[in-house]
Order: structure tokens, then sequence, then C-alpha cells
């Protein structure tokens, strides 16, 4: 099979572009979407093939044109919402929270409101606090959304067109720090990925390391540090933050014995307290060491280089936390 | 068919006895609802509209079916005008599983597919934006129809107010904004709250043309309402009402209403939009005092049976208590 190179941010690009041919229902909103060419360069290009209606630039009004799409999918559009960062959907999260998730159980299974809302995630890029945060799992809280966090190039590219398919609201989050990763991608085919199932990136056998997004990556760091020392870590892509793959991850557990999670969220209330717990309570016999956490540091995302490089996540602390349940 | 020419209310002795009719069914089913109440068969928040029945008629009657809509949590009479089927609404009300919303909703969220009933909505502006969204749809598709959406004075103080009518105005939507002004949001009045208490002036500064009427009366609300949807249905954009009304109960049948006088209220009562409705149609000759009679007669033969159905239906069973959070799988293409 032949196989063509190609960036993280070309692979959404690919994906919307794919999504906006197949259906004429589809068609993106966000904030600098057009003109600009997205915060995040997804978007360059489309306007000339798709034109301003389905490429449409909106308001600095988060609330408003994700209220409005969640309103378009109500009447039978499939709309895709940028918004430019996870710390600006705050502002949406009324419409959100709300709206989008509640409506279907609120009125008795009658309104399906098929939206797709992208958005910009995470730390890496000394952006500071109000533009590096991860609140994946303030998302992965809510019932009646699906929550998806491609680590790979693969799934930022298969991600989509599943997700427009499917008749609830997907909220899609894009680590800021991966648009520029590049790889490998069949030429040809269907590139569609499972959007309900963990991915597993590594076979191991000593310990579990489970992660998502931007994290994945340096778990696999981590992993092929520790193998030199002997270790073999598997390592887990969570891929859907909601709902949470536990077969996959139980699974895993059972057979190494060991979990060690990797989020790049603060500790506290975090989406890794979830799966510590769940983990906790399906596989606690299973288990030969405490569930580890490597997580963000409990402080607003600093500016300085080196001070961000310390709150979050890095493959040293990862490997520590894998030696320390190995008792080595 | 529309007749998208005819911007003026015709008063035939049909239209006057349906006017009457709905405004009629609003008041009555709502003062079964306080009666229900009490005896606590319903329960939760429960918002009276009655005062303000002339806005959910007025506007209503110049929808075609197939017009979405979009209320707030006040909203049982802009179901029971929609065409909601009385013991449905009333079976919500109870939370029983024959409700509109399967009686997950209650009160304040009362939702219907088949009519375009977009709730039943208990985030104060938060209808706003859907309605841009529905409006944005039918455009984007190239359907000639309106959307509309109802909501308190009190949702001008929120941001998605703002944005809302600007994206509306700015992308030239086919919507028709109703503000119900009943000069208070829960217990703080307008001058309170509000910088600029005219909403309908709000509104036109972003460029959408908006009118304030008389909200106590029926005709006026529908004359206005039908130039507004028409003008929406030509393409027109956005347009605009802030119909001028009050509720005679208070904002929920929790609230003491400490902070408005009685005389107010009293005041407010002489202008009952029924009464002055019912006064004039008869002084004018158009309607009977039979129709009074057949029109009371029919509505609470109608309440009594809604009563009746919704103490008969079921209860959602446990089971069922985390259905439809998201679709079932075999609906997943």
């Amino acid at each position: 099979m032949t196989t063509r190179r190609m960036t993280y941010r070309e692979a959404v690009r690919e994906a919307l572009r794919e999504s906006l041919t197949r259906d004429k229902r589809v068609f993106l909103m966000g904030e600098d979407v057009n003109r600009y060419g997205g915060a995040y360069a997804c978007s360059l290009g489309l306007p000339a093939e798709f034109g301003d209606e389905r490429i449409r630039d909106a308001p600095l009004s988060e609330s408003a044109f994700v209220g409005a799409g969640i309103g378009a999918a109500l009447g039978g559009m499939r709309p895709i919402v940028e918004i430019m960062t996870i710390n600006f959907s705050l502002l949406a999260l009324d419409q959100i929270v709300n709206s989008a998730a509640t409506l279907r159980h609120m009125s008795g299974g009658q309104f399906s409101v098929p939206i797709v809302i992208r958005m910009a995630t995470g730390a890496g890029r000394q952006l500071a606090a109000q533009h590096s945060h991860s609140l994946e799992g303030w998302y992965g809280h809510i019932p009646g959304i699906r929550v998806l966090a491609p680590a790979t190039v693969a799934d930022a590219r298969g991600m989509l067109w599943p997700a427009l398919m499917n008749p609830d609201p997907v909220v899609i989050m894009e680590h800021a720090t991966l648009y520029n990763e590049e790889d490998e991608l069949p030429t040809e085919g269907d590139m569609s990925v499972d959007i309900g199932k963990a991915a597993k990136r590594r076979e191991g056998a000593d310990a579990t390391v489970i992660a998502h997004s931007a994290c994945v990556k340096k778990a696999l760091d981590a992993a092929d540090m520790l193998a030199s020392e002997g270790i073999n870590c598997e390592v887990i892509d969570l891929r859907i933050l909601r709902p949470l793959d536990d077969e996959t991850i139980i699974a895993s557990v059972r057979k190494t014995h060991r979990a060690i999670i990797v989020d790049e969220a603060w500790r506290s209330g975090s989406l890794a307290a979830e799966i510590s717990s769940r983990i906790t309570e399906q596989a606690f016999y299973d288990l030969d060491a405490p569930v580890a956490r490597v997580c963000g540091a409990e402080v607003p995302i600093p500016y300085p280089r080196h001070l961000e490089l310390a709150a979050l996540p890095q493959p040293q602390s990862i490997a520590a936390a894998v030696r320390k349940a190995m008792r080595r | 068919m529309r007749n998208i020419a005819d911007d003026r209310v015709h008063l035939t002795r049909e239209h006057a006895f349906e006017l009457l009719r709905q405004m009629t069914r609003i008041r009555r089913f709502e003062e079964k609802c306080a009666e229900l109440y009490t005896q606590e068969k319903i329960r939760g928040f429960l918002h009276l509209y009655i005062g303000e029945e002339a806005n959910a008629v007025g506007v209503i009657s110049t929808l075609s079916e197939d017009e979405a809509i979009v209320a707030t949590y006040r909203e049982h009479g802009h179901a029971l005008v929609r065409g909601l089927p009385m013991n449905e609404v009333m079976a919500e009300m109870f939370g029983k599983a024959a409700g509109s919303s399967r009686g997950r909703g209650g009160s304040m969220h009362i939702f219907s597919a088949r009519h375009r009933f977009f709730g039943g909505n208990a985030i104060v502006a938060g209808g706003l934006p859907l309605a841009v969204g529905l409006a944005l749809a039918d455009k984007m598709v190239g359907i000639e129809r309106a959307t509309c959406c109802f909501f308190g004075e009190g949702a001008a103080a929120e941001g998605e107010f703002h944005e809302s009518l600007n994206l509306a105005a700015l992308w030239h939507l086919p919507v028709l904004f109703v503000c119900e002004n009943n000069l208070y949001a829960m217990g703080t009045a307008l001058a309170r709250s509000q910088s600029n208490p005219s909403i309908s002036e709000r509104a036109a500064v972003y460029g959408i043309e908006s009118e304030a009427v008389d909200g106590m009366n029926v005709v006026d609300v529908e004359a206005a309402a039908r130039r507004a949807v028409h003008a929406v249905r030509r393409g027109e954009g956005p347009r605009f009402i802030e119909a001028m009304t009050y509720r005679f109960r208070a904002h929920s049948m929790f609230d003491p209403d400490l902070y408005r006088e009685k005389a107010e209220i009293e005041e407010w009562k002489k202008r009952d939009p029924i009464m002055l409705f019912a006064d004039w149609a008869l002084s004018a000759g158009i309607l009977h005092q039979d129709d009074r009679q057949e029109i009371e007669a029919g509505v609470a033969q109608e309440i009594d049976a809604a009563v009746a159905f919704a103490e008969a239906a079921d209860w959602e069973p446990v089971e069922d208590l985390v259905k439809d959070v998201i679709s079932p799988p075999e609906t997943v293409p």
C-alpha cells in the first residue's frame, strides 16, 4: 500500500475537506476560520473550494455561534464548530452543557443534536495560563456528549467523519502541540477510525501506561527509555474520553498488574482520578502496585519555558512513576 | 397557503372566536395547574403566564405549522397555542411518561419535534442562539420561513441576547425575536437591571427593525407579528417585537411576590387581555355572549380530560432512567 507523509494539521484539513465534500449539510463555523485560515491554519484554502457560506467566519461570540451550531443541527444541518482554544470554550459552556448535552434526554428522546465542536487544547507553546489549559476532564464529566482526543495524525484524519455521522454532540480536542506532528498515512481507502475504542500503541507486559492526546507521545518516549532498562510498558491511548473504554484499560491492567495514568490536566478531580477509580473498582485484586498518576502541576500554566515544562508530565516523570511501581 | 401580501388582521367571527378560545385555554389550564400544584400533583418550578396570554396567541396565530418556535420556562401557553395536545402538556406537568417530553422535563421543558416546538428552556437567553441556528439552517438550504423566539426582558441583560442579535442581523437570518416584557426579571424590576429599559431600542442598535407593542391587546400583537413575520419570510432579515405585558401571578409558585405593589398589580389587571378582547368583541358584535359560554364550557371539558389523562398515565419505568442520554446504537449509521 502506498503512503504519503502529512502533518496533523493537514490531516484535520483533509478530514474537513472530505466531510464538506461528502455531505452538503456539513459546514464549518468559527472565529477566523475563513479569511484568516483558522487560528491553527486547519481551514486554510477551504473557502476557495467551499465558499463563505460553508466556511463561515463567526464574530467573537462563543456562546452564540456554538448555540447557533446547536440550532442548525436541530434544523437538519451537520455543523462543525471550531472554538479557537478550550479556554474560550468556557464562554460557550452553557450552550454545550445546558443545551447540546441535555436536549435529547430532556425532550424524551425527540431531538438529536448532531454537532461536532472542535477545539485546540493543552500547553507547551509558552502561551501562559489563559491559552494553555487542559479541561478535557470537565467535558468528560458530562453525560450526553462524546469526547474525542486524537493523539495521532491518523486519528486526526479519521475521527471527524464518524463524529459527524454520530447523532449526538461530539467534542474533539486537538492538542496545540500536535499540529506539526507528521506521519505516514495510506494514500487511499477509508480513513475512518472507530470512535468507541481506546488504542494500544505499544505492547508490553510489565506496566500499563494510560495517556491521551499529546501525552501519548511522551508515554511512548518513556517506554522507549524503560525498555533499555528491561521494563516493557504497554501504552494505551484513550482516544475517547467519554465514554471511557473500560474494557481495554482493565484488560491491559489485568495483564501487566500495574497502572500509571498520565494526564496533562490538574490532578484534583481529573480524568486521571476517574480512571484510577475505575481500575481500583474493577481490577484491585489484579494490582501489584498502587495506581500511579502523573499529572499537570496544580498551577495555572506559567509562561517561562522551564516552569511550563516543569508543570507538565514529561517522559522522565512518567518513567520515574513506572520505576516506582516496579520497585526499581 | 400563506397570504404573503396581507399584513392586516382580519377579525372575522371565526378568527375572533379562536383568539378568545386560545387565550381562555391558557388561562384556565394554568389556573388548574396552580390548583394541582397546591395538591402536589405538579412539583418543581411552575411559572405561570397568566396575564400574558395575548402574546403567545397573537404571535403564534401568524406562524405556519412548520415554522419553529423556541420558548422559555414560561411556555405552557406557547405550547398549547402551537397545537401540542393539552393531554400531553398536562401529563408533562405531572412528570408522566405520556407527557410531551416523556415526563423528563416538567413544566419548564416542554418539547415537541412534530410541532417543531424546541422548548421550554430554563436558561435565560439560552434559546436565542438556538433560534439563530434554526434560522441559519433554513437560510442555508433555502427554505423561506421564520423561526420565532420568545424570551423575557431579563434576557436582554445576558450576553447571549446581544451575541445572538448581532449574528442574526449580520447574517440577515429569518428570525422573529419576541421579547415578552413583563417588567420583572424574577423579582428585579426593569429599571433596577437594565441601563436602557427599552429593549426594542437596544435591538434596533443592531440594525434590526423593531417595534414595541401593547402586549395586553391581542389584536395589536397579532398585527405587529403579522407585519414582522411576513418581512422575515420575504428575506428582509430578522425582526424584533417587544410586547409590553404583565404577569398577574408571582414569578413562580415559590415567589412571595414582595417586590411589587399590590396596587400596581390591580392596575394591570384592569387591562386583562382576555377581558379586554372579549368585551370589545362583544360590543362590536363580532362575538356573542353565547360564544363566551361555549368557549368556557369547551375549555373546561378539555382541561378535565387532560387532568384525567395525566392522572391515569403511567410513570416512566425506572429501568429507563438513563435512556436517551445519547442515541441508541441502532440509530447510528
